[in-house]
Parts: structure tokens; sequence; C-alpha cells
């Protein structure tokens, strides 16, 4: 017998179980399901991150002339702010960590539910309301916050930011971080003790260990970022001088104590991206995972090495020690580097099967590679020098970061949508917004990279006729548009798939891992029953048991040839 | 629970190691203290893990071909509807616009809070689905 057959027996007594719970809006207030969870979250972040693309659109076209006057100048500072803020707060983080990993996690490890329910169910709501609060500050008379999404001291204090929009702000990232804090404590503890039997740390599909490492970033990144905010807070209307140099404090520890969460929290961004297309290309390639430890390790490395990069967002601040930081930056792109190697060696030789999440998946190589390599020139300080603050940084971010969690995103969203909704998207239409938004991205960013080297400066407003930067606005407000038709083609796929379904199989791609082995959409607690787990591949085993994946190794003999 | 101790005990070093150079090199006090509570966020949590590791047989979940013997027992017990956590959560949203609006809302909020903390212990404390 195994243990999940023991749990369901052991509940058996209790009072009320999940089909006899709640209807209605009050059994989705009150769920503690990690899949409920999951899924609030998955769609709550993807509005959130709608909301920021419209906002992206307001910016793009206000650029797209010069002396524009489509919208004020305040208000671009607003939309800029709150563009940046929703889609690192709101969106990137929370569509991974909260999302995914909430719905996945347990699955994948073979477990009823996370470790705390209660404790995930509070943080969902801490997001919701943290993200309600930030939009709250365009109601507000002095308008949203406009200082930025790193709200740099002492532009951000009560003299230079006064008004509701700032303090909103503070607040809602406050609920954010404890909302994310929560989830990582959850997400390490569950990996850590809810595994099924057999499930050892390297059988755990790539995903589960990468957001293993995001969780343990987390506790690592987000208390520093809520105490910074306390302080700010502080001085804002206690009269503290934390950050003032006339109370004997100083902003660069705002910059400091900001980015040791800030570089990190790229990685808390990108580290589960990077574990969704490693479950994406063995799949589609027919092949198991080329360099399972290598993995393992490139992502573990990458987590140590970022927590020691922090100041490279503060070379011209002239108080950092310049080679220490751009060593370590310039280090990251060793187990980076590891990792493309490690997927292109997967789909080397393999059946390729270009379904619409390979597609995105290898859309995602491809700009995140374009985006990382603009990285490795910034990691030197005297190019820092000659870019920092222009559209050349602007460029190598969103390259990144719209990289990974759109293209790498997405990829996940179509792999993993038959096993939440037990529907089928359109395949034509996910083709469509891939190659939409492939182009309209490249479109976008890589006229960028030419305007800062052409001296543009980030987060201005108004350019004139005669800096010559009209032309190269243009191409990339074309691209925003092309990228926002992308995303309308996606709600029409939702829509249609919604108003007409297609039944999804249990397991439509032939999948490895031990999501794939449950019922589309799971159970109450995810597994009637699960089964043997004898290799990181227990679907695959149990489908092929011809094919099944080589000699079992004991916990001895494992841990010493990854150890030793 | 052998592997998971090492996992935190090798972060806990790398993270050492890094302070140690970085101190050294820069004197700069503001980075030193926050890698050096990492190394701390890695080590402590690392040595209670071990401590355990060496009291505990391995669990079914640390062996490569555990017999379904070995698999079976209580995972635990896992609540599925309840509607304090959504309290808790407008509680602390109210406490948080009191902090910008400085009104009445916090009033509602610690309400909410403490009366959703109580709850949940209580519920907690019966145990089981609730």
């Amino acid at each position: 017998m195994t243990l999940l057959e023991q749990k369901g027996e052991a509940s058996a007594h209790l009072p009320v179980e999940h089909h006899q719970g709640p209807t209605g809006y009050y059994r989705w207030l009150s769920s503690t399901d990690h899949k409920v969870i999951g899924k609030n979250y998955m769609y709550t972040s993807l509005v959130f991150m709608l909301i920021a693309g419209l906002m992206a659109m307001l910016i793009r076209t206000q650029l797209a002339s010069p002396n524009s006057t489509f919208v004020s100048q305040q208000t671009y500072n607003e939309l800029f702010t709150i563009h940046g803020s929703m889609m690192l707060y709101l969106f990137a983080g929370p569509f991974a960590f909260g999302g995914f990993a909430n719905y996945l996690i347990p699955l994948q490890i073979g477990a009823p539910d996370m470790a705390f329910p209660r404790l995930n169910a509070l943080s969902y709501w801490l997001y919701l309301t943290g993200g309600i609060t930030m939009l709250l500050g365009f109601f507000t008379a002095s308008g949203a916050a406009a200082f930025g999404w790193v709200g740099y001291a002492p532009l951000s204090s009560s003299t230079n930011s006064p008004g509701a929009g700032p303090d909103l702000w503070i607040v809602s990232i406050a609920l954010v971080g404890f909302s994310g804090i929560f989830t990582g404590v959850n997400l390490v503890t569950t990996i850590f003790y809810l595994r099924a039997p057999g499930m050892t740390m390297f059988r755990m599909p790539i995903f589960t260990w990468n957001m293993l490492v995001t969780g343990l970033l987390i506790l690592i990144a987000f208390p520093v970022l809520t105490a910074a905010l306390i302080m700010l807070y502080a001085d804002r209307h206690f009269g503290t001088h934390v950050y003032s140099v006339k109370g004997g404090g100083s902003p660069v520890l705002w910059q400091n104590l900001f980015w040791f969460f800030g570089h990190p929290e790229v990685y808390i961004l990108a580290l589960p991206f990077f574990g969704m297309v490693s479950e994406i290309f063995p799949v589609f390639s027919k092949k198991p995972i080329f360099g399972y430890k290598g993995l393992v390790f490139a992502t573990l490395a990458i987590a140590g090495l970022s927590t020691g990069v922090w100041a490279h967002h503060m070379f011209t601040t002239g108080t950092v020690l310049l080679p220490f930081f751009s060593a370590l930056s310039l280090l990251i792109a060793v187990p980076t580097g590891i990792k493309i190697f490690t997927w292109i060696g997967t789909m080397w030789g393999g059946q390729l099967d270009f379904k619409a999440p390979l597609t995105w998946a290898v859309g995602f190589i491809v700009a995140f590679t374009m985006g990382g390599i603009t990285g490795v020139f910034l990691a030197s300080p005297p190019i820092d020098f000659a870019t920092h603050d222009t559209y050349f940084v602007v460029a190598h971010f969103h390259q990144v970061l719209f990289g990974t969690t759109i293209f790498a995103g997405f990829a996940g969203f179509f792999f993993w949508f038959p096993k939440l909704t037990g529907r089928m998207y359109r395949e034509k239409l996910a083709k469509l917004q891939f190659w939409l938004v492939f182009i309209g991205f490249n479109l976008t960013f890589l006229p960028q990279y030419l305007l800062g080297l052409r001296g543009m400066p980030r987060r201005i407003a108004v350019y004139a006729t005669t800096d010559h930067f009209t032309f190269l606005n243009r191409l990339s407000t074309a691209g925003a548009y092309l990228t926002a038709i992308g995303f309308v083609v996606f709600l029409v796929n939702m829509w249609v798939s919604w108003r007409s379904p297609i039944k999804a199989p249990d397991n439509p791609w032939d999948g490895h891992a031990l999501e794939w082995a449950t019922s589309s959409p799971p159970p109450s607690h995810n597994f009637h029953k699960v089964p043997p787990i004898r290799s990181n591949r227990p679907t695959w085993d149990m489908n092929h048991p011809e094919h099944a994946d080589g000699r079992v190794m004991t916990a001895a003999e494992l841990s010493r040839e990854v150890l030793d | 629970m052998k592997f998971e101790h090492k996992l935190y005990l090798g972060l806990g070093v790398f993270f050492a190691v890094i302070v140690a150079i970085y101190w050294f090199w820069s004197g700069e006090s503001g980075g030193s203290t926050l890698i050096l509570a990492s190394a701390l966020l890695g080590l402590v949590p690392g040595a209670y893990l071990g401590w355990w590791a060496m009291r505990m047989k391995p669990r079914p979940e640390d062996l490569e071909d555990p017999t379904s013997e070995e698999s079976t027992g209580v995972v635990g017990a896992f609540p599925t509807y309840t509607i304090w956590p959504f309290v808790m959560g407008m509680g602390a949203f109210m406490i948080g616009l009191a902090m910008v609006f400085g009104s009445w809302t916090l009033v509602i909020g610690f309400a909410f809070a403490i009366s959703a903390a109580i709850s949940v212990t209580l519920e907690s404390k019966r145990g089981g689905a609730v």
C-alpha cells in the first residue's frame, strides 16, 4: 500500500472531504487546494501582465514621435514605474513560483498538497490585495508612484515624492513580499518533506529542483527588501534618516539593500522558467534530459553567485568594489552557458516535434541568449560606464526578462494547459501568437540597443527632432504593437477553448514526470495511485517498460558519485 | 535527509568563503553583513537537518528502491476548505491601507487579523479536514 492510499483511508472518517465542500464563490474563497490556489495565481498574474502591457503600449505610443504630448511627463513617470513594478513584482515572479510551482510541485513529487495549505491560501490573498493596493495609486490625488520600480533614495523621500501614491507602492510591495516569503517557506518544506517513496532528490524533475533553489533564493532576498521598505516608510513618516544624508544616513544604502534583493530577484524570476523549458525539451525531443546533474549543479551555482553580484547595478556610484562584482557577474555566464548547452544537447539527435510548447521554448533560447550576452558586456565596468542608464540597458533587461517570462512562460503554459484545464488549446493560434510575439519582440528591443549606443537616456518622456532618435523609436513602437496583437490572439485562443472545448487526454505529450500519471485535471488529492518511482522519468517508465531508464543505483552509491 | 543537510551546508560554506573574501578586500560593512546573514541561513538549518539526519533512518523518499512495507504510513492531515486565510488576508490589506490613509480601517484590519489568527489556530488544533 502506498503512503497516499493510506492517507486516503486515514482521512476517510474526517467530517468534510473535498467533493463535499462548499460551492460557488465561497468554495473559491475558502479553498486550500494547491491546484485552485495555483490557478488563481496564474490567472491573476496574467491579468496583471496584460494591464502592465497596456501601460507599455502607452509608453511606446508616447515615444513614437519627437516632442510628443500624448501623455504628460508626470503620467509618463507613473506609467513606467507601475509598468516595471507590476511586471516584476506582480507578474513574473508570482506567475512562476505562485502559479506554476504551486500547481506542479506536489504533482511532480507525488504529494497530496503543499506542506502548509492555509499559509498557501494566505500567500495568494496577500498577493492579490498587494496588487490591488499598487493599482489604487492611480486613483489618488497625487497619482501613483513615479520614481521607477527601484524606488531610489532620495527621489523616494517624502520631500521629493509626497502623497499617498508612493506609500501605496511601499505597502503593496511589502504585502507581496510577505506573500513571496510564505511561498518560499512552503516550497522548500514541501520538497524536503512530502516527496513520494522512491522520489530521491536526484530523481526530482528539473522544474522541482529549480523551484527548490528559487525557494532558497526567496528566503535570502525577500526579507531584505521588506526590511528596506519598512525603513523607507519610517524615513517618510517617522522622521528617521536611514537614507538621507541630512541626518547621517546614506542614500547608497538603499541601493545596496535594494539590489541585494534585486539581483537574486532576477534569478528568482528566471530559474522557474529555466525549469519549465527543461521539462519541455526532453518530452518534445523524445529523449531523456541531457546532463541532469549538470543542470542541477548549474542551478545551484547560479543561486550562489547571484547573491554576490548585486553591486554591478551600482558601478557608476563610485562606491563599490569593481573587480569583485565584475568577476562574479562574468562567472555567472558559465553555469548559464552550461544550461543552454544541455538544452541544445537534449534536442540534438532527438525526434523533434514542433508543437507550440517546443516552438516557444526554442524562441526562449534565442531571446534569452541575446539578452544574456549583452549582460556579459554590461558586467564589464568600462562598457557599463558608457551605457549606464541608456536604452542599451533597457533593451538588455527586457530581452532577458521578456525572453524568459514570456517565451518560456508561454511554453510552460501551453505545455501544462491540458493538465490545468482538461482541455486542449488551439495549436494554430498558439503558433500564430508565437510568430507575432517573436517578431514583435525583436523589432521592439533590437533598435533599443542602437538607441542606447547613440546616447538615448532611459526614463525620458520627450526627445527632440535633432536627437535623431525618431526612426529607431518608430520601429520599436511598431514592434510593440505587433506584440500586442500577439496577445490578442492569445485571448482569442483562451476564449475559443473556453467556449468550444476539446477534451484533453491525461497524457497528451507522452510526458515524463509524475504529473502526467494522473488525470487531467487531477483529482482533489492529486493521485489515486502513485506509480513506482525508480528513475527521474516515472511516467515514461510506466508507459514504456521496454525502454525504462537504466539500472537503479543505491542511495549510498548515488550520494558518493554526486558529492565526492 | 542527508542530502538536504549537505545542500544547505554547502550554500552556507559558499557564502562564508565569499564573505571572507569580500570583507577583507572591500571592508564594506553593509554588503558583508548581508552575505554573512546568507551564510547563517545556510549553516543554521543545515546543522539542524544534519542533527536529525544522524538520528533518523533514511525515509522512504530517501531510498532508491523502497519496499512497499517501507512506503506505508500517514503523510499528514491536509485541510480542504477554510475561510480564515482569506479573512487574515483582508485584515492585512486593511492594515496596509491604514498605513497610507491613517483611517478607521486599522480597527477592522486588526479585528479581522486577530480573529483569523485565533480561529486558524483552533482549527489546526482540531486537525484534519476542516
